[in-house]
């Protein structure tokens, strides 16, 4: 996922959905030596409920539950009690936010961004004199 | 409140008053097992003609769940893989939050429920289980002769 094809719905609605009480989704952060794989726990999440941006520095994501519930269903138990996912990550410099990628396949979200040409791995030849 | 054992100790603050937090925002009752949510976190309701059991159990492989209904207790089993694992080689896991291994969760259900029509669906990473209700304990309007 690049840059410019993130945002797709109004400002406007951003900042209501940035107020309002959000779940934080479980995820896993692992780097190796060409960049970062982020995995996020989204159950409930269709796929064109998801918003994933990068905005200056910050990664955001932010997601909108849909469970069709049959009519006239009552709570009973509830451990999940919200349907909004939200969180965001500061992203380091060498880190490169145009090159993003995004998977998202039953509710987990994964994400891979490489590191900078700059701040990739490079094996420096030993000159024999 | 409780004097913490070291005194100053600024993440054992932080803990208990994350604790302290959710028991007074918690609005179901505690369980036995405490408040550590079992893997996949649950939500159930019911309908007049149904129970209906929400999983919320991302990235699993459907075939491999098991759902089992037996004497009104409904356990629903299965593993999830590591993504740790899977990037082999020179990899440090900076956060590592999302549930890996077995799991297992167990309802008891209703006395009126009819074992024989239940009905199972992944989708989105939620898996929805239907238990019918029996026919005879679904509520029926009587003619008044």
């Amino acid at each position: 996922m690049t840059k410019q094809d993130v945002t797709t719905r109004p400002t406007d609605s951003a900042d209501r959905a940035r107020e309002e009480p959000a779940l934080l989704p479980a995820v896993d952060v692992i780097e190796d030596t060409t960049g970062i794989t982020l995995y996020a726990d989204l159950p409930g999440v269709p796929k064109d409920r998801l918003n994933v941006r990068v905005e200056g520095e910050t990664l955001l994501l932010d997601a909108e539950l849909v469970l069709p519930l049959p009519q006239g269903m009552e709570a009973s138990h509830a451990e999940v009690q919200r349907t909004r996912y939200r969180r965001a990550f500061t992203l380091s410099r060498e880190l490169d936010p145009d090159k993003v990628s995004a998977e998202f396949s039953q509710g987990v979200l994964r994400l891979r961004i490489p590191k900078a040409a700059h701040a990739q791995p490079r094996k420096i030849a030993v000159q024999v004199a | 409140m409780y004097r913490s054992l070291f005194p100053g100790d600024l993440f054992a603050e932080v803990d208990r008053l994350q604790r302290e937090m959710q028991q007074a925002f918690d609005t179901v009752s505690p369980s036995i097992r405490g408040f550590a949510r079992g893997y996949p976190a649950l939500n159930i309701g019911n309908t007049p003609a149904s129970v209906e059991i929400y999983a919320f159990a991302p990235g699993i492989d459907p075939a491999k769940v098991e759902v089992n209904l037996e004497r009104g207790v409904l356990t629903i089993e299965g593993e999830r893989a590591t993504s740790v694992a899977e990037s082999h080689g020179k990899a440090t896991a900076h956060i590592n939050e999302r549930f890996d291994g077995r799991f297992r969760r167990v309802v008891s259900l209703p006395d009126d429920v009819d074992p024989g029509a239940v009905t199972a669906s992944y989708r989105d990473g939620v898996l929805h289980v239907s238990v019918a209700r029996r026919e005879s304990a679904q509520p029926r309007r009587i003619e008044v002769q």
